[in-house]
């Protein structure tokens, strides 16, 4: 790997824009936003149900169908444009050099087949190995990913197992071709605690034994904090926050951001009223004027309901869309 | 009684000094009403529109047929007008006997419409008691209903219906019986399986917390729930019962000459197809147009009322 | 009771003597097992035992499948009891007539997990929220029946002009508020909260939960409060209780369980939960290892060795009973040799 390649990130996302066309207008869900995936990192994009980052990952894969358009702007993967990009093309890359697990197992198999034969399946279509090859890399993967009894797994139908099992099939078969980017969308949500721990855990030892670079959708802070090493918020189809894992948690800087943190009932500390952000998500196809958050902003001045405000730099690659850091201050 | 007006103190007594909470999520994700929702599938779906239009036209020359029928469906002239081809004065041409078929095919709307319709509703209505109960109460209940509708569905259905038909006699309303008798195991089954599912679902179980009685269960948290199926199920009844009058006429214990409907209009001129095709054409066509215009009037009411497609 | 909890009681003016008494409650679900029809039992819940006092907050935590929804349901009396005794008030539940159960329900109510699936979409929020008063006969007329119903709505954030939309024009928080107003429409005296906030987002989630704390004051209302967000049951309840595959492992205040647990499943469980403070973050956590036994076959003894590291032979033959240790109620035998991780 020459120098420069070494450098590059490994996916840039720059003013991606993708809407959908409804009967009732149209749906900015993913609104100018910028992500950048760099080698061997896990990268994180946080917020509510609606804000837009599932349908950023699902464009990354152009799985994006009608009434969903991406309208604009640029995805590249090493170098590589995907928008616009052939649909064979495409379809090489899905799975092999980028993997997405979802959030429900058990949809994401077919279960008249055994889970040995999907994993294999996955390699197969990809890459020129004979069957038997095929089964013993699964077996492998199905060890790497920490399923005991591999061999005889190989064998089990979908429904014959557990939750927790179930995510670490799809994760073996996500890592078969040995991706160098893996979408997880919200991998832990359906499992239990214990589970989902044991699921982070096995993410960052992928990370570091493949040198696979994970981009993490969640809704979950405390997910975020046990893995990701740069993270993205987003709101309302945009990027809110951006920052470093240890900036965002010590130097939390968007009201939008703050609000979340301080509105998640920690098991560390005893807190009689929880702070709440007042309000609800804005319907996107009715957007505030100016800022987004706007109607909901504690700290909301009247620019903020007359212009968008940019992303602006806080140092220490943290940017912040919010007027209060527009001269590099903080909220006063 | 007593205990519930202490209760409607109480009440009172807790709740007045509350402050009205913070409306905090004071927007609506959606703001139409079914009549609304109704006005905009008919706008949006063009198909289902015609189908309502068809429906109606065809409603409405059934009721007025004397009036729109430009002859007397019975009116013979065997002599000059027999076979005659489709012309000005006869569009869809006349049939052996010389009777136009456009006035026929009028008056038969009549009766393959009410064929259409009543043994369905209340084939329909049966089933939909019977199915609501099997799911509901379970245990024996569940099994006698749907052993009987086991056997009902086992039997070749045009075969029970005649046997029904030779046992009561041929007439209008014994094609009624027949026909309902032969048709509700098919919407027992189906509204058995919904009401299992539904019975499981939280609201359900919010209103057995409350103590709400089981058949008013049965008829405010279920059946309105099943209503979607039905109506798709009903769409699709309605050509079924008209094809079964059809034969039932063919065997000669459906309609009976000289009134006639569409079904019997196929089957007598299906001996002269090669020759004179139009005497089958109109009427197969007539009923095509009307079943499929039920299934796609059908499908557009289910989607407008079902609230998880609303988006 | 010892004396530790009592203190802790005179502390809260309103709690008072125990509401709900569970008592040996056991829960076999019978399921026909596929083409060789050999009906195997599911064992939901077995031989559980607490009680909850009036104007608290008892939470009930555990993962999917540990029985503590089939719990709430049997408090209800929306499932059968297989054995074992309910008292509510001092009267056992399965003692009483139908007309006599009717009545109990109205202090009885439930708030359920899913915003989408506890709403008949077919009814009006009117509907909704009046159907316990209607079901009881509350009031004489529609009108009366009418104004406590807006009432409920101002006491639970929902506009008072929505009372003729449908559920599906509701985002899910503001259904969740409509499944409490129903709930609370009856005055009941215990609510069952079963996951009432995991399918909300965080915002929206925070918002409900300070609905329900600042109701239980107001209206003096008692919860069993089932969850598996550890943070929320913090935050909300005065007391845990913390289930596994259809046991209790461990019961006592709140504070002293996250402080102090006592039960290695308990202390699994607290150490699993993803804290939103990246200086938390362990390269070495500990891990509880494999999955959840079957319920249908539940390992012999503790139900718990299978997975837990301090597992001994006694473990595997002898079922631990419930006993006091420092001020609360734990089901280990190795409890006193355990270092506090």
């Amino acid at each position: 790997m020459s120098e420069l390649q070494k450098n590059e990130e490994l996916l840039k996302i720059t003013d991606l824009k993708t809407h959908f066309f409804t009967h009732k207008g149209v749906v900015p869900a993913v609104d100018g936003v910028s992500i950048e995936i760099p080698r061997r990192q896990i990268v994180g994009v946080v917020g509510e149900s609606g804000c837009g980052k599932s349908v950023t990952a699902m464009s990354v894969l152009q799985l994006i169908s009608r009434p969903g358009k991406i309208v604009g702007g640029s995805i590249r993967l090493d170098g590589r444009e995907l928008v616009g990009a052939d649909i064979n093309e495409i379809r090489s890359i899905r799975g092999n050099k980028v993997s997405v697990i979802f959030q429900e197992p058990m949809t994401s198999l077919n279960p008249v087949y055994t889970v040995g034969r999907q994993v294999s399946e996955a390699i197969t279509a990809h890459q020129a190995v004979s069957q038997e090859e095929a089964r013993q890399r699964v077996v492998d993967m199905f060890k790497a990913v920490g399923i005991p009894e591999a061999e005889k797994r190989y064998k089990s139908y979908p429904h014959q197992l557990s939750g927790g099992l179930r995510q670490r099939v799809m994760i073996g078969m996500a890592m078969a071709c040995q991706p160098q980017l893996l979408i997880a969308d919200e991998p832990t949500t359906a499992l239990d605690v214990t589970i989902e721990a044991q699921i982070l855990h096995l993410m960052k030892q992928l990370e570091h034994d493949f040198g696979t670079s994970i981009m993490l959708i969640t809704h979950n802070l405390g997910v975020v904090a046990e893995v990701c090493d740069y993270v993205y918020v987003m709101y309302a189809g945009k990027i809110m926050e951006q920052a470093g894992i240890f900036d965002l948690f010590d130097h939390t800087a968007h009201p939008y951001t703050k609000g979340l943190l301080n509105s998640i009932p920690k098991p560390t500390a005893e807190k009689r009223r929880l702070y709440n952000i007042k309000g609800m998500v804005p319907n996107l196809l009715r957007l505030p004027k100016g800022c987004r958050f706007s109607p909901r902003c504690e700290y909301a001045r009247p620019e903020c309901f007359e212009h968008e405000p940019e992303l602006y730099d806080a140092g220490n690659q943290h940017l912040v869309r919010c007027f209060l850091y527009k001269n590099g201050g903080g909220p006063a | 009684m007593q205990e519930a007006i202490q209760a409607a103190e109480f009440a009172e007594e807790t709740t007045r000094f509350m402050p009205p909470r913070e409306d905090v999520e004071a927007e609506l994700l959606d703001d139409t009403s079914i009549w609304s929702s109704l006005k905009s599938m008919l706008k949006n779906n063009k198909l289902a529109a015609l189908s309502l239009a068809v429906i109606v036209i065809v409603i409405l020359m059934a009721v007025f047929a004397p009036i729109v029928a430009p002859y007397d469906p019975n009116f013979q002239d065997a002599d000059n007008l027999r076979f005659a081809a489709p012309s000005m004065a006869h569009w869809l041409g006349c049939d052996e006997l010389g009777r136009d078929v456009f006035s026929r095919l009028i008056y038969g709307a009549r009766v393959s419409l009410v064929i259409g319709l009543v043994p369905t509703l209340i084939a329909m209505t049966i089933g939909t008691v019977m199915g609501l109960m099997s799911g509901y109460m379970g245990k024996k209940v569940d099994f006698i209903i749907m052993r009987f509708a086991d056997i009902v569905l086992a039997f070749p259905s045009l075969l029970l219906a005649m046997v029904v038909m030779y046992t009561l006699g041929a007439s209008l309303v014994n094609i009624f019986i027949a026909l309902s008798i032969v048709k509700w195991a098919g919407t027992a089954r189906i509204v058995r399986a919904q009401t299992l599912s539904l019975k499981e679902k939280e609201f359900v179980e919010a209103a057995k917390a409350v103590g709400v009685k089981k058949w008013i269960i049965m008829m405010r948290h279920i059946l309105p729930n099943c209503i979607p199926n039905l109506i798709v199920l009903f769409s699709l009844n309605i050509p079924d019962s008209i094809m079964s009058e059809s034969s039932l006429s063919f065997l000669g214990i459906g309609a009976v000459p000289p009134s006639t409907s569409w079904g019997l209009m196929v089957y007598r001129g299906k001996q002269y197809l090669f020759n004179y095709p139009w005497l089958t054409l109109a009427p197969g066509v007539a009923i095509l147009i009307l079943v499929l215009a039920f299934n796609f009037l059908g499908d557009g009411v289910r989607d407008a009322l079902d609230p998880y497609l609303k988006d | 009771m010892t004396q530790a909890l009592l203190e802790k009681n005179a502390e809260n003016p309103a709690v008072k003597g125990d509401l709900l008494e569970v008592d040996h409650v056991v829960k076999e679900f019978k399921v026909s097992g596929g083409f060789r029809k050999s009906s195997a039992v599911v064992h939901a819940v077995s031989d559980v035992s607490f009680s909850i006092r009036e104007g608290e907050t008892l939470a009930m935590v555990g993962e999917s499948g540990c029985g503590k929804s089939t719990m709430g349901r049997l408090i209800l009396q929306l499932l059968e009891l297989t054995s074992g005794t309910i008292r509510f008030e001092g009267r056992d539940l399965g003692e009483l007539s139908g007309e006599e159960l009717r009545h109990i329900r109205k202090k009885m109510q439930i708030i359920f997990q899913d915003p989408y699936a506890s709403l008949n979409p077919r009814m009006n929020v009117f509907q909704i929220i009046s159907e316990p008063l209607t079901t009881h006969r509350v009031y004489a007329t529609q009108k009366e029946t009418e104004e406590r119903v807006r009432e409920l709505m101002r006491i639970v954030g929902i506009r008072p002009e929505f009372i003729n939309r449908y559920p599906h024009q509701f985002s899910g928080g503001q259904r969740q508020r409509i499944g409490i107003a129903r709930a609370l429409a009856l005055n009941p005296k215990l609510v069952v909260c079963d996951e009432p906030v995991s399918a909300l987002d965080v915002s929206i989630q925070a918002q409900i939960l300070n609905l329900l704390h600042d109701l239980q004051k107001e209206m003096q209302l008692t919860y069993l409060f089932i969850s598996h967000d550890l943070g929320v049951v913090r935050y909300i309840s005065d007391r845990v209780c913390v289930m596994f595959l259809g046991k209790l492992c461990e019961i006592g205040q709140t504070e002293d369980i996250f402080k102090d647990p006592l039960h290695p499943y308990t202390q699994f469980l607290l150490a699993a939960v993803p804290k939103p403070d990246p200086h938390l973050r362990r390269e070495k956590k500990a891990l509880l290892k494999g999955e959840m036994p079957s319920p249908v076959n539940p390992p012999s003894g503790c139900r718990f060795h299978t997975r837990c590291p301090y597992a001994t032979d006694r473990c595997i033959q002898e079922e631990p009973q419930m006993r006091e240790v420092r001020g609360r109620r734990v089901a280990c035998h190795n409890v006193e040799c355990l270092t506090i991780q």
